[in-house]
């Protein structure tokens, strides 16, 4: 059975509450950005760009088993380390639960506070975008 | 002995932290820091004379008034202007433009052309964009070459007497690169046509004198020259002032109004429409006293030690490479890693307590000139330190590091 959002969220607060300072945490999330699987040119769209983040990001979703799968990439690293994760605790989610979940985590984390407006802006416009694709497929 | 490590006492920001490191401030081109005379001017303002200016008998009316009318001598004498009316006070330099190409819109005429160039800053093309549309007039832009220089040959082909105005930047903010405004100048005033040079980044790292220049419009923002934010100055010669339309409407522009006719007030009112920024205009003269104190020469003489000394180091480190290689360059460093992000790079500075500037910095037809989606950039100002590049050439090495 797929974990809950809220179980996943809990594991990675817990893998950042690891590290104790920010170089660590930083890596941890260069890693992440890392292990995001390319994904095919085709996604990497106008339609796909998330404006609002000052890094580029595209974000596709499609619907499998009843379930919302998110393609996402980002020319910036530390972007994608973030957009592992969200894709981590979303993607592979039933629709329904995407648009109702509350994403404590992410302020668990503390990545709200290392983020700047701007920045933290961008991660809004992210989770927004992903929760429209849910409700997108909801409504299907 | 120019002094860096006295200059910066009197600066209370640069002794901060941020992010437990010491503050390295390296995006001075975005904004400099202020002179602590500049914030007492500020605060003694509103503590013991706050009043509107130019309206009232009383005492502290008369008073900021003449504080304010000081700053405009000032910037005369700085610019050296021939009278103290050619100095207009705006928000800045993205006000002064738009004052120009609003009052150029209403005298521009389809067939008539303006010139700006590919390396302006938003504020400096997006004005005379809409000024060419609401006109009809054509906008010409001289290309760049790819060592982010001005196209000559292209710009005095394009000059004719169809050209009406020519918009350019004094020192590129993305590139660094200075224009040789004065043969521009000269190229310009062979024809019929008015120059603007959009000074923002150069009125506090060359000496500037409008008579000599000749130039017919220059402009800048007292906030990157030690000076509050929200003070901006367009000096313009006065006859060319006078033969302009006014941009705003409202109090202080005014000589006579009736429910149907107004006549305008006399320069520089005609063009400052509403109360102004007082405490900023008042505050702005100590940054200029500061200045003149230090000399914008010697200033200038520092901050090219500091680029050629970062320069050489940035240079040694492997896959980066500097955008931007005019031969004569003011105190701004554009660059990209290959591989690296620029958002990446910058994260990881502020991490460390670096300041820098990443992204397009408003000049999006530069960074699709020179194939990158945008660049890192550190900008000097008077009281930076080699201490300080060498430990940001250091941070930019760390950050490599973590980023490959
Ligand atoms: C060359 C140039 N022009 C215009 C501006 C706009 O100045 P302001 O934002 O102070 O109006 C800037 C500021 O970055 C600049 O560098």
């Amino acid at each position: 059975m797929q974990d809950s959002i809220e179980n996943i969220g809990e594991e990675i607060v817990d893998e950042f509450n690891m590290f104790e300072n920010w170089i660590d945490k930083y890596d941890y999330l260069i890693d992440l950005g890392k292990s995001l699987p390319k994904i095919d040119e085709k996604y990497k769209v106008e339609d796909n760009i998330i404006t609002g983040c000052q890094s580029q990001v595209w974000l596709h979703a499609k619907q499998e088993d009843n379930k919302v799968v998110f393609i996402a990439d980002s020319d910036a690293i530390m972007t994608k380390g973030i957009i592992a994760m969200l894709i981590r605790v979303l993607s592979g989610q039933k629709a329904e639960k995407i648009i109702n979940t509350n994403l404590d985590f992410i302020n668990k984390i503390g990545l709200n506070e290392q983020l700047s407006q701007t920045r933290a802006n961008g991660l809004n416009s992210m989770i927004k975008q992903m929760k429209i694709y849910a409700l997108a497929f909801k409504d299907k | 002995m120019y002094s860096p490590e006295n200059i910066r006492k009197y600066f209370p920001i640069l002794d901060s932290e941020v992010n437990q490191h010491k503050l390295v401030y390296l995006d001075n081109a975005a904004t400099t820091q202020k002179h602590q005379s500049v914030i007492d001017t500020v605060s003694q303002f509103y503590e013991k004379e706050n009043s509107n200016i130019h309206r009232g008998v009383h005492y502290l009316s008369q008073l900021s008034t003449n504080k304010f009318e000081q700053t405009r001598e000032s910037v005369k004498n700085f610019i050296n202007a021939q009278h103290t009316h050619e100095v207009i006070f705006t928000k800045g330099t993205t006000d002064s433009i738009n004052l120009l190409a609003f009052s150029y819109s209403k005298i521009l005429k389809k067939g008539d052309e303006v010139i700006v160039s590919e390396m302006e800053h938003h504020s400096n093309l997006v004005p005379w964009q809409m000024c060419c549309d609401y006109s009809q007039a054509t906008l010409k832009v001289i290309p760049i070459t790819n060592s982010g220089e001005l196209d000559m040959s292209f710009f005095k082909k394009e000059l004719s007497k169809k050209t009406k105005l020519v918009a350019l930047t004094h020192i590129s903010n993305s590139l660094g690169t200075i224009n040789p405004i004065e043969k521009i100048i000269e190229l310009t005033h062979q024809t019929d046509a008015k120059i603007l040079i959009d000074g923002a980044q150069a009125a506090a790292h060359a000496k500037l004198d409008v008579q000599k220049l000749d130039v017919d419009f220059y402009c800048f923002s007292a906030h990157k020259l030690y000076g509050p934010t929200g003070v901006g100055v367009l000096y313009g010669k006065e006859k060319l002032l006078n033969m302009l339309p006014p941009y705003q409407g409202g109090g202080e522009m005014i000589k006579d109004v009736s429910i149907h006719k107004t006549t305008y007030a006399e320069l520089p009112h005609k063009f400052e429409a509403g109360t102004p920024n007082i405490a900023g205009v008042i505050a702005f003269k100590k940054a200029i006293d500061f200045i003149e104190e230090i000399g914008v020469e010697n200033m200038k003489e520092h901050e090219d030690i500091l680029l050629n000394y970062a320069t050489l180091k940035l240079e040694e480190i492997p896959n980066l490479s500097i955008i931007g290689t005019a031969p004569k360059k003011s105190g701004i460093i554009s660059f990209v890693v290959s591989g690296i992000h620029h958002y990446d790079l910058g994260l990881i500075l502020d991490k460390l307590g670096v300041a820098i500037r990443t992204g397009h910095h408003c000049t999006q037809p530069v960074m699709k000139k020179m194939n990158v989606s945008g660049t890192s950039r550190i900008s000097f100002a008077c009281y930076n330190t080699k201490t300080e590049l060498d430990y940001t050439v250091d941070c930019i090495k760390k950050a490599i590091k973590m980023l490959s």
